[in-house]
């Protein structure tokens, strides 16, 4: 089970083509192993996380799952997938229990009340936050209430892909230690992870990649004050 | 598949409720258009008789495109489209889910209050009952063709107005059929034929919609 993306071309905006956010990508990601995109603001790091699990379209390249292009059949990929995004897509008017509840049975791995009230538990959020309209919860408390589809039990079906987008982002020190512990535990059990974060925070991976956007437009903006 | 049909129509049947006054205010909206004809055209029975189909299907027709800014635009702001999009099951499938939900929600209520609306026009019975019929079968297929609009135009500034000038062209069919339906019937030639033609209409949307509007989606979500 891998993710591999070959000479992957991303960008966005009308200057795509003339000016792409990163370019000839080739990256591996297996079983257990996780890849850590940096870079600064703007460089594409979201760009390229939805790129690897198909929302958008690459530009140039292949990306293979399971080596099977994604470009031909993206259902593979997607029935494995967890993706979190900065639009974390909560419903406001829905509560957390209900918000989890409808992402799983879209992500095709319906579970019960009782099941997603005890993922919401684990992530610090208790039967009353988790009934309360999601409007009413603060960022940290938004942010675990997705994060608590890790938390779900593996026998629904785990997803073999996690892409979090800053997924430690407006978390408190407790539930980013939390978080990281959660993580791991999914890599151990056999999961890939591709993440970005701006905090000094890293998850323990058997193999654990970085890979650095926008180092083209960095030597440039050096050679300029050079 | 069915599942996923049934989650997000019980998902979106469920925000609907939860935001009932926007369901209250395009309803609002029919009831207050199809108002004020008779007062600017005036109480002539014969004038009311004639207009009251072409003004009912009209004010349907607008306060339908008034709500398809619901449909998508919301879960394209906090990201649910964007789960949707990642979803295994069929993203037709999903849009027939939320196109459900919207007819019920939008689309349902036009038609029960349709009959009630008719009165003021002085309409017969037998023509306030095809009014209805061709309501029944018309507003399901404004809600299918809208949706393909409210997908096109998403997340394109001054959307709202870009999505009626793509959406009301396609409406005139179901226009031309649905009132001339209650035409028909009340110059006592019959109306099937054109309930028929509604229903054929209906037929094709059903199948052609979902897919159309799921391809949009797809285009116009990164």
């Amino acid at each position: 089970m891998t993710l591999q993306a070959i000479g992957l071309v991303g960008g966005r905006g009308p200057h795509a083509r003339a000016h792409p956010l990163f370019s000839d990508l080739d990256v591996s990601v297996g079983e257990g192993e996780s890849l850590r995109v940096t870079g600064r603001n703007g460089s594409g790091k979201s760009t390229l996380l939805r790129t690897l699990c198909g929302l958008i379209e690459p530009l140039a390249g292949e990306l293979l799952w399971r080596g099977r292009p994604v470009r031909r059949d993206g259902t593979a990929l997607r029935s494995e997938l967890l993706y979190i995004g900065h639009a974390l897509g909560l419903k406001d008017d829905l509560s957390a229990l209900e918000n989890l509840r409808v992402a799983q049975a879209l992500a095709g791995r319906p579970c019960s009340e009782a099941q997603a009230a005890q993922a919401l538990q684990a992530l610090g959020l208790g039967p009353r936050t988790a009934a309360a309209p999601a409007r009413t919860l603060s960022q940290g408390q938004k942010r675990r209430a997705v994060l608590a589809r890790l938390a779900l039990p593996v026998d629904l079906g785990a997803p073999g892909l996690l892409v979090l987008d800053e997924p430690f982002n407006a978390l408190d020190t407790a539930s980013v230690a939390q978080l990281t512990a959660l993580l791991a535990q999914r890599l151990a059990q056999g999961a890939m992870l591709i993440y970005t974060t701006h905090q000094d925070q890293s998850v323990p991976a058997r193999q654990a990649q970085t890979w650095h956007l926008g180092a083209a437009e960095q030597a440039a903006s050096a050679g300029l004050v050079a | 598949m069915g599942r996923v049909w049934w989650t997000v129509l019980q998902r979106d049947l469920l925000l609907a409720f939860r935001r009932r006054s926007d369901v209250a205010a395009s309803l609002g909206f029919f009831l207050m258009v199809s108002s004020l004809f008779p007062l600017g055209v005036g109480p002539e029975r014969e004038t009311l008789r004639t207009v009251a189909p072409g003004i009912l299907w009209v004010a349907a027709l607008l306060a339908t495109l008034l709500s398809l800014g619901r449909l998508f635009a919301l879960d394209h702001a906090d990201g649910t489209l964007e789960q949707m999009l990642l979803s295994p099951e069929p993203l037709s499938v999903i849009v027939l889910g939320k196109v459900t939900a919207h007819w019920l929600s939008a689309g349902l209520p036009l038609v029960l209050l349709a009959p009630v609306l008719a009165l003021q026009f002085d309409l017969p019975w037998d023509a306030i009952g095809v009014l209805a019929a061709s309501l029944l079968l018309g507003t399901p297929v404004l809600s299918l063709l809208g949706a393909i609009g409210a997908a096109l135009t998403l997340g394109l500034r001054g959307g709202g107005v870009l999505v009626a000038l793509l959406v009301l062209p396609l409406y005139i069919p179901v226009l031309i059929f649905g009132a001339g339906a209650v035409s028909a019937q009340a110059s006592g030639q019959g109306a099937s034929a054109h309930l028929h033609l509604l229903a054929g209409v209906l037929a094709a949307s059903l199948a052609l919609a979902p897919w159309a509007a799921a391809m949009a989606l797809r285009l116009s979500a990164d």
